[in-house]
């Protein structure tokens, strides 16, 4: 294999003739680059996708930060080659290399893959098969670095489960240390195996080859049996009691990324309990940073970095307990400078409006609106009530006050969902419209962006199963003869792309030869519209001799093992199974900041709430004992 | 409010070759920030630095010789100035002269460059290129094409000559090149035109050359 000064040398030579070719060159202000030979552990973080993209990757941020941070360890990272670059990598023989130091990713200790959503699986599979590595983890042995995953996806590890060696569930920061220290003191020799043994002591930490998943003579999934005793029998997700300090030195691209900007997070979590949001449950419980924490953090990350814009991230920055004094000390400290905040994910009400006003300085571009459905009757079932009468008078405030276009997020494809409740949808946006010109006339623009719902595991509709290609595809129609004419545009989704997450959402191990095949197939950048190939999945499905339709238009008995059940977010099956069945009644559960409905998490991790006392903390304060 | 201009001449070096004129303002804009030093900003809807390089570089090429105007809002002494920059410069952007521009609304950058000259280091020596070149330069006009349009390469080459070849050591070209607008001279086309591979050279702008400056003895 090349090494990194032949790996250099090539690339000189092939970078003029590829797209963007910056994308490949690491060398951008306040990377880190260390001296390999006096390092104990030697970490590639990849990013399965290409630079431009998993630069804006706030996980890897964290995880470079806090790695290099250590004198002993140090991270590197991977994307992946666009497929131009990979053809002329192929051609030369060039492997998969870290940005920083140019080394073949074969050459490190550890290769961690980030996989937050599921259309990256075929990457990953990719990035292994550039790098020289061996693609299944009972192929590799002890010249191989160790595969480890995280990621909102691996919640439900088992698609992927063949090609990992241990899967890190929940929040890395502070295992991904106990990591490399059980690492670094095992002796130089040790064995893949011993590695494992190691780390299957660590909390949270899933091995999946100390298990073997059992199926019903029916095919579906009965259990896991351990094969490995010391293996515990759920792997319970890894929290921080308190959010740890941001990374205040993240690396400026020297070219254009898809987020332009430092990000700041703000909060972990959210109490709004909307029963089709996977990142809701598995990020529970709510943590805040405190506002003069993020003041100090903003302080300094614009010297450190140059940039011009902070990205204050949460999963809705409304619910941020002290959003309003947090922004007017922002434009009382940062006034005059030319910096733009911005707040994603803000909720349908006057004080959104508000905030972004203060904001948003003098230009108006979208405001995003996520109402998700459009009648009553189904934000009851969906837990995401809204009256209309609140979203209309949001929307003639947001005109009102300079915006020219409101984006609306709609979901469609819920099994309770009926014609009328899409055609709602396309009404609705008509009203908002109609409002828009009551405001500024024909200026006024309507975006309606239609996803269809795919049912997540560890959610209350776990049980669901995801609507058919054709019904899908019916509601699209009607959207389409609706949604159109002067100010109004359409977005959705194709009722391929659904299906194909939904197999992958809540498939079980057996999926992963479904992966594989797929990958031979020449399935990859499936989350592109360009690339995605859908007769290359038909075509694995089919070669494995699994249906598809029992991944996901088959509706789960209320008894049934789930392939994840051993994965625990915290949150009980039995409250999700609850949640489950008052969305069937159209029962609402209000925003759990104000009253506790028990989902178990203050049980799980009544020890961090106890060493976290005080108001970061969204869930009550347990004082007593380990009881609620 | 535009109170200093400052004329800055700085080398783009291996690791920013690969970055674009546009991303390239960005990483001035966000210099300027880390630095300090307040620059001037447009007015209206979209607020812009007042920044104004003098021509785009082509992606590949490194240079001893950008030139680029800043506009700040606040004076600021020179020593300041260049400290300040010194110390928030990315890899791959060297400061190698400043000079304060009296003149905060004369022509801007672009309106006055003329010529630029390159250095082309080849990796594999060839012995005929001193004659291709002697060729080059004999003939009236050398057709080529780019991007689908026909143009004469042979009116935009104001010299061009070898540099160094010492024995088997690969030579070095050195060019001048016509940087008008619409009259841009491109050494890798003459590379071209010379039967060279511009894949296997690597091309380094040495300066540029602006009216006032060339049309001095």
């Amino acid at each position: 294999m090349l090494d990194a000064t032949q790996i250099t040398s090539k690339l000189n030579t092939i970078l003029p003739s590829v797209k963007t070719p910056g994308r490949y060159t690491g060398g951008e202000f306040n990377q880190v680059l260390k001296n390999w030979d006096e390092i104990e552990i030697k970490l590639a973080l990849l990013f399965p996708e290409i630079y431009d993209l998993g630069m804006s990757n706030l996980g890897l941020m964290i995880l470079y930060d806090l790695i290099n941070q250590s004198p002993r360890y140090l991270a590197e990272r991977v994307f992946l080659p666009w497929t131009d670059m990979e053809s002329l990598m192929r051609s030369e023989g060039i492997p998969l290399y870290s940005l920083e130091s140019k080394k073949p990713v074969a050459d490190f200790n550890i290769l961690a893959v980030s996989l937050p959503y599921e259309s990256l699986y075929t990457n990953f599979l990719n990035a292994l098969d550039l790098a020289g590595i061996p693609l299944r983890s009972s192929d590799r042995g002890k010249p191989d670095p160790l595969i480890l995953a995280g990621g909102h996806a691996t919640f439900n590890p088992e698609p992927v489960a063949p090609f990992l060696d241990a899967v890190v569930i929940g929040e890395g920061e502070e295992v991904i240390l106990e990591i490399l220290d059980k690492l670094a003191a095992l002796p130089g020799d040790a064995s893949r195996i011993d590695k494992l043994n190691s780390l299957v002591q660590i909390d949270g930490l899933y091995v999946p080859e100390f298990y073997q998943p059992i199926y019903h003579a029916s095919g579906i999934f009965s259990h896991l049996e351990k094969t490995n005793p010391a293996a515990p029998d759920t792997i319970q997700k890894r929290i921080v009691g308190k959010l740890p300090p941001p990374p205040l030195k993240p690396i400026v691209p020297y070219i254009d990324t898809v987020h332009n900007r430092a990000p700041l997070e703000i909060m972990r979590g959210c109490t709004r309990g909307c029963r089709f949001c996977h990142a809701g449950i598995v990020t529970r419980p709510v943590r805040e940073r405190s506002v003069e924490d993020i003041l100090a953090a903003m302080e300094v990350l614009i010297p450190n970095t140059g940039y011009s814009e902070i990205g204050l991230l949460s999963l809705s920055s409304s619910d941020y307990t002290k959003i309003v004094p947090l922004i007017e000390a922002i434009n009382e400290h940062f006034a005059g400078q030319n910096i733009n905040i911005s707040l994603p994910s803000l909720r349908i009400e006057s004080v959104s409006v508000d905030l972004m006003d203060a904001l948003a300085g003098k230009r108006r571009s979208g405001f995003t609106l996520a109402p998700e459905a459009a009648t009553e009757r189904l934000r009851a079932i969906i837990n995401k009530p809204i009256s209309e009468g609140q979203l209309l008078d949001t929307a003639r405030q947001i005109y009102s006050r300079g915006w020219h276009t409101i984006k609306l997020y709609f979901m469609i494809g819920h099994p309770a969902e009926r014609m009328e409740d899409v055609q709602a949808i396309g009404d609705l946006s008509k009203r908002v419209l109609a409002v828009g010109k009551e405001e500024i006339g024909n200026r006024a623009r309507v975006h309606t962006s239609v996803s269809t719902f795919v049912p997540k595991p560890h959610t209350p509709f776990q049980w669901v199963g995801v609507a058919s290609r054709k019904e899908i595809q019916e509601k699209i129609d009607l959207l389409q003869s609706e949604i159109r004419g002067k100010g109004l545009k359409l977005n959705w989704n194709d009722p391929q792309e659904t299906h194909f997450e939904a197999w992958l959402s809540r498939g079980d191990r057996r999926l992963a030869e479904v992966i594989y095949k797929a990958w031979e197939n020449g399935a990859r950048f499936d989350a592109w519209q360009e690339h995605f190939d859908f007769e290359a999945w038909l075509g694995a499905f089919k070669a494995v001799g699994l249906d598809p339709a029992d991944y996901n238009t088959r509706e789960r008995g209320s008894e049934e093992a789930f392939p994840w059940d051993h994965i625990r977010t915290g949150v009980k099956k039995s409250f999700l199974l609850q949640d489950y069945q008052w969305s069937k009644e159209g029962k609402l559960r209000p925003d759990c900041r104000y009253e506790c409905f028990s989902c178990g998490i203050l049980p799980t991790y009544n020890d961090l709430r106890q060493a976290n006392p005080g108001e970061l903390w969204l869930c009550p304060e347990v004082s007593r004992t380990g009881k609620e | 409010m535009k109170t200093q201009r400052w004329r800055i001449t700085f080398a783009k070096t291996e690791a920013m070759r690969f970055t674009g004129h546009l991303d390239l303002i960005l990483t001035w804009e966000r210099t300027f920030r880390r630095s300090g030093l307040p620059l001037s900003y447009s007015k209206g809807y979209n607020p812009r630095p007042v920044i104004n390089l003098a021509a785009p570089l082509p992606l590949g090429f490194t240079s001893r010789g950008e030139i680029g105007d800043f506009w700040l809002s606040e004076e600021c002494s020179r020593a300041s100035f260049s400290n300040s920059l010194d110390h928030a410069l990315p890899p791959g952007l060297d400061l190698l002269d400043i000079e304060e521009i009296p003149d905060l609304h004369g022509n801007k950058l672009p309106s006055l460059v003329e010529s630029a000259v390159y250095q082309i280091s080849l990796e594999e020596p060839s012995p005929a290129i001193p004659a291709r070149i002697d060729q080059l330069l004999a003939s009236d006009s050398v057709l080529r094409s780019r991007k689908g349009k026909q143009y004469d390469l042979r009116p935009l080459i104001h010299s061009l000559a070898v540099l160094e070849a010492n024995g088997i050591q690969s030579p070095k070209l050195e060019t001048s090149l016509s940087l008008l607008p619409g009259a841009t001279g491109r050494p890798d086309e003459v590379l071209k035109a010379l039967g060279l591979d511009p894949l296997q050279a690597s091309i380094c702008r040495e300066r540029i050359l602006l009216k006032s400056l060339s049309s001095e003895p």
